[in-house]
């Protein structure tokens, strides 16, 4: 039996030495939340949030987390001492301890504290959940349309008569003269979620079905977002940017996105391109004949930072590849490979790159 | 010739019988044992299947643009790793040991319905068969096959023709018909064992945990599997004859199959663990020499839970744009399961507390699946706060807490099963060391990976995305994960070994090798054909207690 004794102990230890390990790598983890880079936001980090609605799921969150991590405390204690206290340290192996078999009092305790907990965490959260949901559309409230696709997202200004693709711009909101700005939310084929952790929790693109969020942001700033909904093969590249801008950036922007395409005929040759081939079966490209909608509307291309729902930069190199061979980027996508001679290829690039 | 002399040469021809013919006695058998043995094969073939899906998974998101795999290959191996851990290895295990041991536990001689039995077991065998065989047929034999890639809940209008052309998504989905059959079958055999075939003196209330939370998760695998056959069969009508159940782009809804499918898949996750529940229940008060602590309010908490599960689907949906009244609904129920399931965990230490607690192997993974169940029922709460879910909801933190359930909590408590009963199943004990080895190597394996797993969520990376951005503060938890998850695959191997090496050459068990107090520990190991001689009675919860201790049986005290 003394030996039995001894083979205790390693347990006891290892179990010490885990408990240590999982601290540790707590608070690392805890310090790797903050630890963001405060000019690009590179982390989308869930706590570290940049708007209304974050800010309240975050201190909602902080809240259950403070009441979970104290009840995790309470039963691991337990645990750690019924372990610790209650091994077999014993010689004699055949005694029996005392056979419990329950108690009312104390059951009784374990089943009403818990109760009170719940109330507390629901009340809580119901509270949260309408500040959300229920929030009241101010006057001065942006509205976009944003619509997604199979792998990428269309954003329709109806009030200034802007349409754009995957990087979103939106004003700061200033808290005095709110200027949030309202989502409806709709998707062409399957479902996505519209998801940009520093600015607002998912929700979802379902279709047939109209649903809404909101974003009130008081600091600007690009931000990181994606499609969190599995929506397909290429699910993964369907990123997303929210461009928080200054008011006055935000006129100068939407001035630009408002007028028709360049005009000028420098790159007619490339814009010839462009109009006899299947692209314009699926993109539009303002005051052309170019007015499918399947994918993005290229009007502004060259205002976005990213192609192919941010898959890629947009550069010349970039787009000369995702129009010869798309699955070089983003395996699956459904823009098919254009196969065009390097001299279309080339006229056909410079004169997207006109497009401001 | 004497009877002797029979069984001598009885023997011999069994020793030299040919190959064809063991095989055809174990597909032909309605013997509650041998099926109950051969759900577990099935479900550890799976676990190694599922288990290599799960590794290409994780070597793919190792590190950021990493290309091992194509995205297609994936978004399959994702929907193929879920769909047979779920369906094709946890329930058929939970299944096999139901059949192996509720009989054994209750004094009965076999199940109630031997043939249904084998159809159900049959059932299951053959829907795993078909999902697999989508490899080859997937793209209906024309071209190579492919698996199913619309992830383990295939919502709509991803299932759709238009989405999903080929027959991947109906091999998915006749697999998933054809096995909930069999899970059916295996439900009704359960409840009809246990209401109709305890042995004299075994009232209800007298029945082992084991049997009570075997019960209820019958129950409710005839509650909730229906609703989910019932959409497989709306979306094959979508599918091949014109319905437009969930076809969106003619009007259909696709929030409705959200509603089918986790009506089903949340009290799933309970048909899962109440039996995980069910062994620990049997497990710890043998290694804490106690009886089960509340066993009145262990039997009820439990049934609260399976009736709470039943209303708490929505909480996957909360991203969905539902009412703010229906998500503070789905919030409140949500958190009221907490209870019962506090009660539960509070009952186990209660029945550790003044004990001898022996940490044998089985009793090491019971306390593993304490710790982790604790804080997998924790970061349940969190995403029950539906503001909250709103972040945590599609992102890896979801993955990393369901794991947490199934693995640290379900598996943990399997492999204790494992341990606890298979000196009883093959008459030889587990080695201790490989034993130790499984169980440490298992814990380290499972914490590095799924503690770490949470962390990447909350920077906001969603789940099933085949790779990833640079620089986002992701890199470095994935490769954590990835590292634990071969640890754990090494885990997988020393514990297969184990059951290998031992089946041949472990000591023998004897009858009653832990010294513990269910009828299923008074008969010879491997028990005998038909189990019982005679039929026993009982007197209490613990019949082999009061045979042990005449002086003082619990029949004075219950």
């Amino acid at each position: 039996m003394a030996g039995k004794h001894k083979t205790e102990r390693p347990v006891l230890v290892g179990r010490a030495t885990r408990i240590l390990v999982l601290l540790g790598g707590i608070l690392l983890a805890a310090s790797l939340c903050n630890a963001t880079t405060p000019s690009e936001n590179a982390v989308p980090s869930i706590f570290d949030p940049r708007s209304t609605q974050a800010e309240s799921i975050y201190h909602l969150s902080r809240f259950v987390l403070a009441i979970t991590g104290l009840i995790f405390l309470v039963v691991f204690s337990l645990l750690a001492y019924v372990v610790i206290k209650f091994r077999n340290r014993t010689v004699d192996a055949t005694s029996e301890p005392a056979q419990v078999y329950g108690s009312t009092q104390i059951e009784l305790a374990w089943t009403v504290i818990p109760i009170l907990i719940v109330v507390v965490l629901f009340l809580a959260t119901a509270r949260v959940i309408h500040a959300i949901q229920d929030a009241p559309k101010p006057a001065a409230a942006v509205e976009v349309t944003a619509i997604g696709h199979q792998f990428w997202w269309e954003f329709r200004y109806p009030a200034l008569g802007i349409v754009t693709a995957n990087e979103l711009h939106i004003p700061v909101s200033d808290p005095a003269h709110p200027t949030p700005t309202f989502l409806k939310l709709l998707s062409a084929d399957t479902d996505h979620s519209f998801w940009v952790p520093q600015l607002a929790g998912k929700t979802d693109l379902i279709p047939n079905k109209v649903n809404e969020t909101w974003i009130d942001s008081h600091q600007t700033g690009v931000f990181l977002g994606q499609c969190a909904q599995y929506c397909g093969t290429q699910h993964a590249k369907m990123l997303l940017r929210v461009s928080v801008d200054s008011p006055e950036e935000f006129q100068t922007w939407a001035q630009a996105e408002k007028q028709p395409a360049n005009q000028d005929d420098r790159e007619i040759a490339g814009k010839r391109v462009f109009e006899r081939t299947a692209c314009v079966n699926c993109h539009a490209i303002g005051a052309t004949n170019a007015t499918g909608h399947f994918g993005p509307d290229l009007t502004h291309l060259m205002s976005r930072h990213t192609i192919a729902a941010g898959a890629a930069e947009n550069t010349k190199e970039n787009l000369r590849l995702w129009i010869q061979n798309p699955d070089a980027i983003k395996p699956g996508s459904l823009m098919p490979a254009m196969k065009l001679s390097d001299v279309d290829l080339d006229a056909l690039v410079r004169y997207l790159e006109t497009l401001q | 010739m004497s009877s002797d002399a029979m069984a001598i040469q009885t023997a011999e021809v069994r020793g030299a019988q040919p190959w064809v013919q063991t095989l055809h006695e174990w597909v032909t058998t309605v013997d509650h044992k041998r099926l109950g043995i051969l759900y577990v094969l099935l479900a550890l073939i799976f676990l190694i299947i599922g288990g290599i899906e799960a590794t290409i998974i994780r070597i793919q998101l190792m590190r950021p643009h990493n290309d091992f795999v194509s995205p297609q290959v994936f978004n399959r191996m994702f929907t193929m790793h879920g769909t047979t851990m779920i369906f094709f290895v946890i329930m058929p295990v939970m299944f096999g040991f139901a059949n192996y041991l509720v009989p054994l536990m209750i004094g009965a001689r076999d199940m109630a319905f031997p043939r249904l039995n084998a159809f159900s077991f049959w059932l299951t065998a053959f829907g795993a068969c078909l999902l697999y065989f989508s490899l080859i047929g997937g793209s209906g034999l024309y071209g190579a096959g492919n698996a199913p890639d619309v992830g383990w809940w295939a919502y709509a209008p991803l299932t759709s023709r238009a989405f999903s052309p080929g027959h991947s998504s109906d091999y998915w989905t006749i697999a998933l018909l054809v096995s909930g059959f069999g899970s059916v079958g295996a439900g009704i055999n359960i409840i009809g064992t246990i209401l109709c075939m305890r042995c004299p003196g075994m009232k209800l209330g007298r029945m082992p945990l084991l049997a009570w939370l075997n019960l209820v998760m019958a129950g409710l695998v005839l509650i909730t599997i229906t609703p989910l056959s019932a959409a497989q069969i709306m979306l094959l009508v979508d599918r091949y004859l014109g319905g437009h159940f969930f076809d969106t782009q003619a009007g259909g809804s696709a929030a409705l199959w959200m509603h089918f499918f986790w009506i089903f898949g949340h009290p799933e996750v309970y048909i899962l663990v109440i039996p995980a529940f069910a062994f620990v229940s049997e497990i710890i008060p043998v290694f804490s020499r106690k009886p089960i602590f509340g066993y009145p309010v262990m039997v009820g908490a439990t049934v609260a839970i399976a009736f709470v599960s039943l209303s708490v689907w929505a909480h996957h949906m909360f991203s969905i744009g539902m009412s703010s009244y229906s998500n503070s609904f789905f919030v409140l129920t949500t958190m009221v399961i907490a209870v019962p399931t506090g009660i539960k965990i509070f009952n186990w230490l209660g029945t550790m507390w003044g004990g001898k607690i022996q940490f044998k192997i089985p009793m090491l993974f019971c306390i593993g699946f304490l710790f982790q169940f604790l804080i997998a029922g924790l970061t349940g709460i969190m995403q029950g706060a539906a503001p909250f879910d709103w972040q945590l909801t599609g992102s890896y933190f979801v993955v990393a807490h369901f794991h947490y359930v199934i693995v640290g909590g379900i598996v943990f408590a399997l492999f204790a099963a494992f341990y606890y009963w298979f000196p009883k199943i093959t008459g030889r004990m587990l080695n201790e060391t490989l034993g130790k080895l499984h169980f440490w190597l298992f814990l380290i394996g499972f914490h590095l990976t799924f503690d770490t797993m949470h962390i990447p969520g909350m920077l906001g990376m969603p789940r099933r995305i085949y790779t990833y951005e640079p620089g986002r503060g992701w890199d470095t938890w994935n490769l954590i994960v990835t590292i634990g998850a071969f640890i754990q695959g090494v885990a997988i191997l020393v514990f297969v070994a184990n059951l290998v090496f031992s089946y041949f050459s472990g000591p023998k068990a004897g009858n009653d090798p832990w010294d513990a107090w269910t009828l299923e520990w008074s008969v010879s190991s491997p028990p005998p054909a038909y189990n019982f001689a005679s039929i026993p009675t009982v007197a209490s919860r613990r019949p082999l207690w009061d045979r042990k201790h005449p002086e003082d049986p619990d029949s004075r005290y219950e």
